[in-house]
């Protein structure tokens, strides 16, 4: 670990301004991935900005009928809202398939979010890695990649985003809200926040130098019955294989997103039109420009599977 | 004493207190951290420093240049070895690589520095500033290239053939040629290698975490040059070896430098994602079967042949240990290659050889079964064998593997299983059971103990055997509470010290045996001395209830042995018994397993073990060792792999999140069943081995579970989901 700076931000407007100051500046807030990286070296912030006492921890009602989620809410205490569990089941059953009961009475809403990828390249500061250092390569391309993205991807970087929450935010059209180190603040959409790889794997979001994540947004509740199917090989406290999350209405319409196949959350609205004519249909759709490595190739029809199984159990409820 | 004619009626005989579940004497201790792992030793020295170790980031060439000024300039560096530096070394006789490496390079993760430093964290900082510029060399890290390039070797005696094996395979009317392939896999255990040294003029110290004191204290010598009376290891607790803490390895060596450098006492524990390629590994195998079968299911040849892959000088992994023995057949071929590979030094893992071997030869004898049209639990039934079937005049010492399949076929239920696979469904599970016979040999060696008996009529044991967890202070506290007669509160074990009389140790499942046999010595002699110090015939004498008595005279043992007390001191030693009989332990694993419909994703429902060992010194603890090992082999079937970069040579999942091992989600209820024996021809125990059998034929159950589960059959360990699920049918 190298040695930093530590400061305890006043304000979301203050941390903001404080880490457009000092480049290669980082909040910390659960630290769950964040100090494991920095004792690995792969993270080496000079200076920490500690965002924990800004009271963002609160889970508020919007206007619109949506929630308000603080960023510093921890995920147990999300999930165990009594709000989230009856409207928004599937980010409730999201976050329990993550982690393990001790990280996530930590890791917080926006922590998640911005957690990094768990590519064994990217962890082993030995091996090439364009997103740890860029320009050194991709030792995933040609490498043991089963855990690895089959779409979306690019030379670069074959990575997954490891978070199960973001799956299920996206699939709820949740928003990031933000305030830039200028004082202003922002939404960003659920599908706009992540990005994909490209040839800059190390810019994984568009949040913009300094700008801090105060809380994410749903939407009014969606109805339906809500689904989080994570496939692992063991059955607790692994990454997805590949995970489903998804809302489907009594008339069988509805939406669903893929976890553990691309560096993002990966939902195609266009394919959810699909869904009445079941999962091969919509995965015939979603994953049409799959580049799977031989290790992964199974992810996709792994994912159609899964997403038939969870259909079969959506009939089965309405 | 010496053990070269079956026990007779003994003291243990008893079983006032051995082969009672008494609760670990240990547990509280450990349950409420008192119990000092070798890193936590902190009240045994003063002034202590970390040390950190630095690996090779290359798997085979030659170091050109370390530049370790920056590490040098950092704050709260005391000082820096490398091979360079720390003087001649030498190779531990039982280490493969060295484990200090420089110039040359063996392995990825080979240590090569150790920086000692003020604070754990300043020496992990001042690590990772030290840069080394490599010449990189061509490696060999791919099994299945390097098969063909594989020698014989001696493991099993070469290539042994019993019969004529090639003529009674060809005119088998039922035959399976069958190829099988285990992974390499990590041991796993929950402390990571650790080791705490001092230097007191020439004399070393050494707390560590280390298996067998004895072979370590030996290694640790031969290594740094010193005599082997100069070092003492110390080693009282130990979290979990399974093998991989049967050597001396890196962090003790470069503790024992990096102190000796500081001049200062130095602790090192080695980094979870360092274990993996720095230590050994269970390696993997390609495995061969072929079956040769009458139509009524009499194996008439049994073919077995594995590779596996070390570094130069290396040991094979011999997978066909049990397949020399284990079913009936007049013709019989085993042999056991070995390639040249640069992957980190193999070395063995809980049932060495067997652990991999069965989880091929149980799915065979399963797939024979099918193709026979005979239930898998009565096929192996058929081809039991009561003697060496490579020579009959040798009698297996005990075998009640028939009895354990049948007792385990009763109790699990099999008679529901459907012998057609893919027919039986709960909901969106599909849902199968498997068998697999488990075998493992019963090594046994000598072990000495030396036990006090006090004034206060207190007994106390001293030897240097080991607690990995296995619960080795109670079963030698029962078997000195039963010999002495006194109440197991009155016993007081103390273990893993190099002071003590040389133990067995722990591995190979030889500890519990063994060292309770020595500890039975030691207190047969002091039973004598007792005797002797009041005048009774030894013969005679009973020792009872904290008192020692013939015909009506009696004393209690304080009054016996006066204020001063008495000692005495003995070793077990085996004689040939173990050549005139065969010694091995048998179970029958019952396993069912659903496979959702969808997703292929594997769950085991329910698990039996039904085991023969012996007379079982104590039931609880000897339970827990099973159901470890029985999770153990559901990690081994379904999640466990070291997944190799053959372009590097490295295990790349080389951490706890990457290398699944099972979670609480995964284990279900778990059976054990103990058949009541006891073998006079093993030990004055009259026990077995029981550590390692639990794992043994395990994960082929699970195997055969999922095929009947699913009609699908992999033989390439671990079965994980992405091998099933192109060959489910649709799901919609």
């Amino acid at each position: 670990m190298k040695s930093f700076t530590y400061v305890r931000a006043k304000s979301p407007a203050d941390a903001a301004s404080m880490a457009a100051s000092t480049s290669g500046a980082r909040f910390i807030a659960g630290g769950t991935n964040l100090l494991d990286l920095m004792k690995l070296e792969i993270e080496t912030p000079p200076h920490l900005i500690d965002v924990n006492g800004l009271g963002l921890d609160k889970i508020e009602d919007t206007p619109s009928g949506g929630l308000r989620i603080g960023a510093l809410v921890r995920n147990t205490d999300l999930a165990a809202d009594d709000r989230v569990r009856r409207d928004y089941g599937v980010l409730s059953r999201a976050l329990l398939a993550g982690a393990s009961g001790q990280l996530r009475n930590k890791a917080t809403t926006a922590g998640n979010l911005l957690q990094r990828t768990r590519c064994p390249y990217f962890y082993d500061t030995a091996q090439a890695c364009n997103k740890r250092q860029p320009g050194s390569g991709c030792s995933a391309v040609r490498g043991f990649s089963r855990q690895h993205a089959i779409i979306g991807a690019s030379t670069a970087c074959i990575a997954t985003h490891p978070s199960d929450m973001a799956v299920a935010m996206r699939v709820l059209d949740a928003a990031v809200e933000t305030v830039l180190p200028n004082g202003k603040s922002r939404q960003i959409k659920m599908k706009d926040f992540h990005r994909l790889p490209g040839a800059t794997p190390h810019i994984e979001t568009s949040l913009q130098s300094g700008e801090f994540i105060t809380a994410v947004t749903l939407p009014k509740p969606l109805g339906g019955t809500h689904v989080y199917h994570k496939v692992r090989d063991r059955a607790s406290y692994a990454f997805a294989l590949v995970s489903v999350a998804a809302v489907i209405q009594a008339d069988g319409r509805g939406r669903v997103a893929f976890g553990g196949v691309a560096h993002k959350p990966w939902r195609v609205e266009a394919a959810e039109r699909e869904l009445p004519n079941g999962a091969a249909a919509v995965a015939a759709r979603v994953f049409a420009d799959a580049v799977p490595t031989p290790e992964n190739e199974f992810k996709r029809i792994l994912a159609e599977r899964t997403l038939a199984g969870v259909l079969s159990e959506t009939r089965g409820r309405s | 004493m010496k053990f070269d004619t079956p026990a007779t009626t003994n003291p243990i005989d008893q079983l006032k207190i051995v082969g009672k579940p008494i609760d670990r004497i240990d547990g509280p201790l450990k349950t409420t951290g008192q119990a000092p792992y070798a890193y936590e030793q902190n009240q045994e020295v003063s002034g202590v420093a970390y040390g950190y170790v630095v690996g090779s980031t290359i798997a085979k060439g030659r170091i050109i240049s370390i530049d370790t000024e920056a590490a040098r300039a950092a704050s709260g560096v005391i000082s820096i070895v490398t091979a360079e530096t720390a003087g001649p070394l030498g190779l531990g006789s039982m280490n493969t690589a060295k484990l200090l490496g420089g110039p040359e390079i063996d392995h990825y993760h080979q240590a090569i520095a150790v920086v000692v430093a003020e604070t754990f964290e300043q020496a992990r900082a001042a690590a990772q500033k030290v840069k080394v510029r490599y010449a990189k060399a061509v490696g060999k890290f791919d099994l299945v290239a390097e098969r063909a390039n594989a020698k014989l070797t001696n493991e099993g005696r070469g290539e042994r053939l019993t019969g004529d094996f090639r003529t009674a395979y060809a005119a088998a009317p039922h035959q399976l040629d069958e190829v099988y392939r285990t992974p390499d896999q990590a041991h796993a255990m929950m402390e990571p290698h650790a080791s705490m040294a001092k230097w007191e003029g020439d004399k070393l110290t050494l707390w560590t975490a280390n298996q067998m004191i004895d072979w370590g204290r030996g290694d640790v010598a031969k290594t740094l040059g010193i005599p082997k009376a100069s070092v003492r290891l110390i080693s009282p607790y130990i979290g979990g070896g399974f093998g991989g803490k049967l050597f001396v390895r890196s962090d003790a060596v470069l503790a024992a430098l990096g102190a000796r450098a500081a001049k200062r006492p130095v602790k090192i524990a080695l980094p979870r994602a360092f274990i993996f390629n720095n230590t050994t590994h269970r390696p993997a195998t390609i495995q061969r079967i072929r079956i040769g079968c009458t139509p009524d299911g009499k194996i008439t040849a049994i073919g077995h042949e594995t590779w596996s892959g070390n570094l130069p000088g290396g040991k094979p992994e011999n997978a066909t240990q049990q397949t020399q023995f284990m079913y009936a057949g007049p013709n019989r071929m085993t042999a056991t290659r070995l390639a040249v590979l640069d992957l980190p030094e193999g070395n063995a893992m809980r049932a060495p050889g067997e652990a991999p071997g069965l989880m091929a030869l149980e799915i065979a004898m399963d797939e024979m079964a099918e193709k026979l049209g005979i239930d898998p639990v009565e096929f192996r039934i058929i081809n039991d064998v009561q003697v060496d079937p490579n020579a009959p005049e040798r009698p297996y010492s005990q075998r009640q593997l028939i009895k354990c399949l049948r007792d385990g076929a009763a109790h699990f239920g099999w008679s529901k299983r459907s012998a057609v696979p893919g027919k039986s469904r709960d909901g969106r599970w599909l849902v199968g059971m498997g068998v697999g016979a488990g075998y493992r040999g019963n090594p046994v060696a000598k072990s000495a103990a030396r036990v006090r008996l006090d004034a206060a009529g207190k007994v106390t044991v001293e030897t240097d055997m080991t607690d990995i967890g296995t619960g080795s202070y109670t079963i030698i506290a029962q078997t000195a509470a039963e010999m002495m007669g006194v109440p197991i509160d009155k016993v007081i074990v103390r273990l893993g010290d190099s002071d003590f009389p040389v133990s067995a140790g722990s591995g190979g499942q030889w500890g519990a045996n063994s060292s309770t046999s020595g500890v039975y010595a030691a207190c047969v002699k002091l039973r004598e001395a007792v005797c002797k110090a009041v005048g009774f015939d030894a013969s005679k004498a009973q020792f009872a209830d904290g008192r020692v008595a013939v015909g009506k005279k009696s004393l209690s043992l304080g009054e016996a042995v006066g204020p001063k007390g008495l000692v005495a001191e003995d070793a077990i030693e085996f004689g040939d018994l173990s050549k005139k009989y065969l010694q091995s332990t048998f179970a029958a694993h019952f396993v069912e397993v659903g496979v959702d419909a969808a997703t292929a994703e594997i769950r085991v429902r329910r698990m039996l073990a039904v085991c023969a060992a012996g007379r079982i010194i104590n039931p609880k603890s000897a339970r827990s060792q099973v159901i470890g090992a029985m999770t153990m082999g559901v990690g081994g079937a379904i999640m466990e792999e070291l997944a190799v970069d053959t372009r590097h040579g490295f295990f790349v999942n080389h951490d706890l999140a990457g290398y699944e091992v099972p979670v609480h989600g995964d284990i279900p209820h778990q059976d054990v069943i103990f058949l009541d024996e006891e073998d006079p021809i093993s030990s004055p125990m009259k026990a077995r081995g029981i550590g390692e059998l639990g794992l043994c034929g395990v994960s082929a159950a699970i195997a055969n579970a999922i095929y009947n589960a699913t009609g699908v059959r992999v033989r390439d360990y671990p079965l994980t989901l992405d091998k099933l699920i192109t060959h489910l049918p649709s799901f919609a």
